[in-house]
């Protein structure tokens, strides 16, 4: 089960920033366990995040981003209380989706 | 010499051509389109591969895109960058590094409304160039910046 995206979202002057931390062990799949044994791949593929329904940013990752992806990003608009949710899919399926207000 | 040039223009014509006609005629939208470059962009392992593969043949340098990273980093699992494109209407950036096992990193989507800037952490499997290209009316713009990377972290 994949855990909860943090995700900070402040409106000002007309800009609202968005910094969102997801939970995710991004395996490249060239790495081995103490077996010798190769890990699979295992990393997210897609990112959305949406302010109030709206697409304010879309994404696609291969394996070089960081374990526990990091991002931050700035849109127009938005004001406290919109909401920003943020969805993810992985490359084995599964899939999670966060929403914050904005403060 | 003559095939070769040929060759060449033939490939640009292909993909650049191709890519270029269906999005200025509307047929594809840039996300709809997305599943077969991005995937032979993901899987690219040499910076030619990866640019052919986005349909970004020659992408010119441009002064209006800042790339910034530490100089160094101690650890190439997690290296932060940010790309930040004052050039209006950024339509995507994406960051590549040229020694990494695949070139590309992360490609992102900016619709009209969101600001050219990003900052996200890579993994860097030793000192190599961090390369942002940003996309623009159909054409392509790229910054460069090496990072020096004392343990290698892919």
């Amino acid at each position: 089960m994949s855990a909860p995206t943090k995700i900070r979202a402040t409106a000002k002057d007309g800009i609202t920033e968005v910094r969102m931390l997801m939970q995710h062990d991004m395996e490249n799949g060239r790495r081995k366990d103490e077996a010798d044994n190769l890990i699979p791949a295992w990393y997210i593929t897609e990112i959305k995040a949406h302010h109030n329904g709206k697409i304010v940013l879309e994404g696609r990752f291969g394996t070089a981003v960081s374990k526990n992806p990091y991002l931050v990003f700035r849109f127009r608009g938005g004001a406290t209380g919109d909401k920003i949710a943020l969805s993810w899919l992985d490359n084995q399926g599964d899939m999670r989706s966060d929403e914050v207000g904005i403060s | 010499m003559k095939a070769g040039i040929n060759l060449e223009r033939r490939n640009a014509l292909k993909t650049g051509g191709w890519l270029g006609l269906l999005a200025v005629a509307g047929l594809i939208r840039p996300g709809a389109a997305s599943a077969d470059w991005l995937k032979a962009a993901f899987a690219a392992k040499t910076i030619g591969e990866a640019l052919d593969a986005m349909g970004a043949l020659i992408p010119e340098n441009s002064s209006a895109i800042q790339i910034t990273t530490p100089e160094i980093a101690e650890n190439g699992a997690v290296v932060p960058v940010t790309v930040d494109s004052s050039l209006s209407r950024t339509e995507q950036i994406s960051i590549l590094v040229d020694k990494n096992p695949t070139m590309l990193v992360a490609s992102f989507d900016i619709p009209e409304g969101t600001e050219g800037y990003l900052t996200t952490r890579i993994k860097m499997a030793q000192t190599a160039t961090v390369i942002a290209l940003v996309k623009v009316n159909g054409k392509f713009y790229r910054a460069s910046k090496e990072v020096k990377v004392m343990k290698g972290g892919c």
